[in-house]
């Protein structure tokens, strides 16, 4: 049984775990095909921090992202190797709770632990209410009370509530592209994940929307332990609080986002967050 | 360096006969999509014009016609003797249009949704082909289909509960001939449903058969209603499966074992028959196609309806 449930009985204080490593990524490399997208990346993503991945088109950011949750699995031709694992919350930081690329891992069970939101919002075509009840419906057993709670919960959460509360038998495709962002996540929340994976979660939001969103992301992590994608600097440098910088598959550098935002220790790191290319 | 001697001359084309060329061809694009509204037009001329004939014998009444449960055109000669009431037609196309459904629904929708969602793209490319073979078959051979293999098949499970023609065999045949019209339809509606929404799902722990069944059909909706539409109006409209095998008893009744004259079979053997144009036996069967056609445009009509009342926008 590769997934156990160590971290969903033990109660922990989220602040003492912070900044303890979460996600663990070991030696990794990625391919579509026959082509390389990552090449031998190692890095660890700790908790109840928001991590940006940042770096031009095509870096291999959003192919790291996307198989931290297997998201991969529905690419033809996309393969891996290496090590992506999550840890318990154990303070030696060691002991693997989820081997996330053993190809026997239950994907659904890994899925509700690590919830991702995509680069355009993507509600279904059902009501604000359904969208968001979504996943519990699939996964938990719930009382229609309970249900409306966790709802209710969720877009709270995703600071979406005030705006949705009055018509939640509405059409969620009647929304703005902010909020049904924000929505999105509402959807990812009421799954109950440790990780939030966002991909681009801004690039089709205007810039009100992407400031509502950014600060969202701040107030989660808190709760969550949170990964972003992100092509836009200012953003990085504003929400996150490490920063990885890729470049043609490689990771370049990491680090405090402070850190790697003013005085970086690669030169392509400066360029780069100085806007000299990318 | 110079401008080219082209950009140079600035000898530039007449617009003018440009600007009419263009006109001229938007005129006739237009007289041509006018063709579909004229032949519309014409058909609901013809067929009005000539149940005049029908409906204005002293001999009928619209009650009688809408009511009345015996239709004798065909049987009795004297037109004293002839009952026109349209309900045993009716029902008829009824009894063979939902066995047609029941066979044409479910199993289209699925093969739609296997198509779509899970057949790898090698079993795509023969399930496919194969779908549009019976829907080349010419109807006629699928009526003797019905004569010769279902119905006998359906006399054998049944231990003889069958008549040799009765409206199973045909429903069955003719939901053989919808069934690549429901599973075409159905899997181009969900096929166009954006893979955002399937990322969605399975970013929320669906499996791929939760992520068909709960996001990618509701999401498809319109489409596959339509194409349950479309297929009953097929249905009701198929003509030489039921004149060959749903046999030619005008009979009110829902027993799907026995006979079952159609409205489409009625007005094949009405032309056959012996009786002369002009007369009001003659003249019954476009009172039976203005029937069938008000029924095919409500359900047009419908369709329109639900596609407006759920069709979702994507960008």
């Amino acid at each position: 049984m590769p997934l156990s449930s160590t971290t969903d009985t033990t109660p922990t204080d989220p602040q003492s775990q912070r900044g303890r490593t979460l996600i663990r990524i070991q030696n990794f490399n990625a391919w579509y095909g026959d082509f390389q997208a990552l090449q031998d990346l190692t890095l660890d993503i700790p908790r109840h921090q928001v991590t940006a991945f940042i770096g031009p088109s095509g870096c291999g950011k959003s192919t790291l992202l996307k198989w931290i949750n297997r998201m991969n699995d529905l690419t033809p031709g996309a393969r891996a190797k290496g090590g992506i694992s999550l840890l318990s919350d154990r303070p030696d930081e060691q002991t693997v709770d989820v081997d996330i690329l053993d190809p026997n891992v239950d994907v659904v069970k890994l899925r509700r632990k690590i919830g991702i939101v995509f680069q355009k919002p993507n509600p279904f075509p059902k009501s604000i209410f359904d969208n968001v009840a979504f996943g519990p419906r699939l996964h938990l057993k719930t009382t229609k009370s309970e249900l409306d709670e966790l709802v209710e919960w969720a877009l709270q959460k995703a600071a979406v509530w005030d705006e949705v509360k009055d018509r939640l038998q509405g059409p969620a495709l009647g929304l703005s592209g902010g909020q049904q962002q924000r929505l999105c996540i509402a959807r990812a929340i009421a799954m109950g994940p440790e990780v939030l994976l966002m991909d681009e979660p801004c690039s089709a939001l205007d810039p009100a929307s992407t400031l509502a969103i950014e600060d969202l992301m701040f107030e989660l992590r808190s709760q969550y332990t949170i990964v972003v994608v992100t092509h836009n600097m200012q953003q990085a440098s504003r929400c996150s609080d490490r920063t990885a910088f890729f470049f043609e598959g490689r990771l370049i550098e990491s680090g405090e986002t402070r850190k790697m935002f003013t005085n970086p220790d690669k030169n392509q790191t400066d360029d780069y967050v100085r806007g000299k290319f990318g | 360096m110079a401008l080219p001697k082209a950009l140079q001359e600035q000898d530039f084309k007449s617009t003018t006969t440009g600007m009419l060329s263009e006109r001229l061809i938007v005129s006739c694009l237009a007289l041509c999509a006018l063709t579909t509204v004229l032949i519309t037009v014409g058909i609901i001329y013809m067929l009005i014009s000539q149940s005049v004939g029908f409906f204005s014998s002293d001999q009928i009444t619209l009650r009688e016609f809408v009511t009345g449960t015996e239709w004798t055109a065909l049987q009795s000669k004297q037109l004293q003797q002839s009952k026109f009431g349209i309900l045993p037609l009716l029902s008829g196309t009824l009894r063979v249009t939902t066995v047609a459904m029941l066979i044409a629904l479910p199993l289209g929708l699925i093969t739609a949704i296997y198509l779509s969602e899970f057949a790898s793209p090698w079993i795509r490319s023969w399930l496919k082909p194969t779908l549009e073979i019976i829907a080349g078959v010419p109807t006629v051979v699928f009526g003797y289909f019905a004569i010769l293999v279902i119905s006998p098949s359906l006399q054998w499970f049944s231990g003889g509960g069958f008549a040799t023609f009765n409206a199973t065999s045909a429903g069955i045949a003719v939901g053989i001939l919808c069934l690549p019209m429901v599973c075409s339809l159905s899997e181009d509606a969900m096929r166009a449903v954006p893979n955002s929404l399937r990322e969605g799902a399975y970013g929320l722990g669906c499996t791929p058969y939760e992520t068909a069944v709960k996001v990618v059909v509701p999401a498809a909706f319109s489409g596959i209603v339509s194409a349950f539409l479309l297929a009953f109006s097929r249905a009701i409209g198929e003509t030489m499966i039921v004149a060959l095998a749903a046999g030619t008893l005008p009979t009110f009744s829902a027993d799907p074992t026995r006979q079952a004259q159609t409205m489409t079979g009625f007005i094949v053997e009405m032309i056959k028959s012996e009786n002369e144009y002009g007369t009001v036996q003659h003249f019954s069967l476009y009172a039976v196609a203005v029937t069938l056609f008000a029924i095919t445009f409500l359900m047009t009509l419908l369709g329109q309806m639900i596609r407006r009342r759920f069709q979702e926008s994507y960008e």
